[in-house]
């Protein structure tokens, strides 16, 4: 088993990291925070306002886009297939795919906790806010991944929940109606999580809410994996 | 000779129509043996269930002994496949390509340069499966299939839409698996290449095996004509009846150093499959 993960693994940083597309979804939000936090200095902003926005559009975006992508890919090019037959499973396939992906992630989102002005605690803190995220959103696009044809299928589907997932939570800061709606979404909790890292305490509601979304997630993703790879 | 493939009585269907209809096969060990048939007819399929990827509605086919559809992954080591269906990673280079594969099977960096250098790819080594030509992809898909040394070798359309060159250095490489005592399954609309490959070929239509055995054998039992067609090198065509008497109008022209040509009437396999299907062999 540790040896199938490993070969993926060392396959996605060999391929993925020449994917344009892939990497952009890695770079972008770090960049922009970076960008942004140094650049724009407006009184009466809150503290961390980029970084805490960006970190959330950054679990809606990257890892859901990426997996999606590259699952999506492996079945159009018909690699999957090869490594059905060198007996992969696809349990493997996924714990090293979700390895690199969240791996990646989390060296972006230390960039965006970084830029942001978070340290020590706090930083610590915001790490584990986006690991939750980075893996939830992988579970989403791996979901989308398998159950797409090809990368056109993967790319319909995943740009809409890509919409909800990261556009959402800044929307509800504008609209109340918004935020009634999107308050049941994970990524809306992990938006409130971390602009309250200094008094961080989950609460009742966010934790149904997150166990809920996790639930709902992994059971859509389960019923998907078992299609996998599947022999017809 | 020991059986490699074993096929007793195999059916599939998609959907209401029948693409494999009850055929019956052996391949012995270190043969060469070709699957005709015209595009459609049932060949990709009938490799998808030899290798397991598909699951036969009827009948069984054995590798070695193991059904097919119960092969696990000790006996899939023994097997090396090519396949459209089969990807290559377009962003890595050759080399990369082949060492993923041999990681998932445990190894590393095992022969993985000679096994390029064997196919005529060591120079591209490096180069993306992306910028390489159709007949340098599919030999680098060749690579892939022999680098784990397998028992068979299963070839879906090796040649197909190559140029002549580049058929001929994989006919050389085939025969190189051959002398391994590899046993090679490959599936070929090429009538040409199945004479000058197989030991043993089936013409498959509709997913019915219409004839089976050496492409030699098949074109002598299709001989209704049995003439022989001598040309004579003041240019006159001389058609002969197949018999004994024929033997000394031969051994005349033969003796006054007359003769250009002697072919007999055998007819191609092409002519055969249209005799048999009444269906011209498209592609």
């Amino acid at each position: 088993m540790i040896v199938h993960i490993w070969a993926i693994l060392w396959k996605q940083l060999k391929d993925t990291l020449k994917n344009k597309t892939i990497l952009i979804q890695f770079i972008m939000f770090p960049c922009m925070t970076v960008i942004m936090e140094t650049a724009i200095n407006i009184q009466g902003m809150p503290e961390h306002f980029f970084a805490n926005l960006f970190a959330v559009m950054y679990i809606g975006m990257a890892p859901l886009t990426s997996i999606a992508a590259i699952i999506a890919e492996e079945k159009e090019k018909n690699t999957l297939r090869v490594l059905q037959m060198c007996n992969v499973s696809a349990l493997e396939y996924l714990i090293g795919n979700a390895i690199y992906i969240v791996l990646v992630c989390l060296m972006g989102s230390f960039v965006i906790g970084a830029a942001g002005g978070y340290q020590g605690i706090s930083l610590f803190y915001f790490m584990m806010i986006m690991f939750f995220g980075h893996f939830t959103s992988f579970l989403v696009g791996a979901t989308i991944g398998v159950l797409s044809r090809n990368q056109m299928t993967a790319t319909s589907v995943t740009v809409p929940v890509m919409i909800i997932l990261a556009f959402l939570p800044m929307l509800s800061m504008f609209n109340e109606t918004i935020g009634k709606f999107s308050k049941y979404i994970f990524s809306e909790q992990l938006y409130l999580l971390v602009n309250n890292l200094d008094r961080i305490r989950v609460g009742t509601d966010t934790a149904v809410i997150l166990i809920c979304n996790v639930v709902v997630i992994a059971a859509a993703f389960v019923v998907s994996y078992r299609k996998m790879f599947i022999r017809k | 000779m020991n059986k490699a493939i074993e096929v007793k009585g195999l059916s599939h269907y998609f959907g209401p129509s029948r693409v494999i209809d009850n055929i019956s096969f052996a391949v012995e060990e270190g043969n060469i043996f070709g699957l005709l048939g015209p595009s459609g007819a049932g060949k990709t399929t009938l490799i998808n269930i030899l290798t397991g990827q598909l699951r036969a509605a009827e009948g069984e086919s054995r590798i070695f002994g193991i059904e097919s559809r119960h092969m696990t992954g000790k006996d899939y080591k023994q097997l090396g496949i090519m396949m459209d269906n089969f990807g290559l990673y377009e962003r890595m280079s050759c080399y990369n390509n082949l060492r993923f594969y041999q990681m998932l099977d445990g190894n590393q960096n095992k022969n993985i340069e000679a096994v390029l250098k064997s196919v005529g790819l060591l120079d591209a080594k490096k180069t993306r499966v992306m910028n390489l030509s159709k007949g340098m992809t599919n030999r680098l898909a060749f690579a892939r299939a022999v680098l784990r040394k397998p028992r068979i070798l299963f070839l879906d359309e090796p040649t197909s839409g190559l140029d002549p060159a580049t058929v001929e250095e994989i006919h050389k490489m085939i025969f190189a698996e051959k002398d391994r005592g590899t046993t090679i399954f490959l599936t070929t609309h090429n009538m040409y290449e199945a004479e000058k490959l197989c030991d043993k070929i089936a013409l498959l239509n509709e997913g019915k095996i219409v004839e089976y055995g050496s492409p030699a054998d098949i074109c002598r039992r299709y001989n209704h004509q049995r003439k022989i067609n001598i040309h004579l090198k003041n240019g006159q065509d001389v058609v002969l009846e197949h018999k004994k008497e024929s033997g000394e109008q031969i051994k005349e022209y033969w003796d006054g150093d007359k003769v250009e040509t002697i072919h007999s009437t055998e007819p191609s396999l092409e002519t055969i499959f249209m005799e048999l299907t009444g269906r011209i062999f498209d592609i």
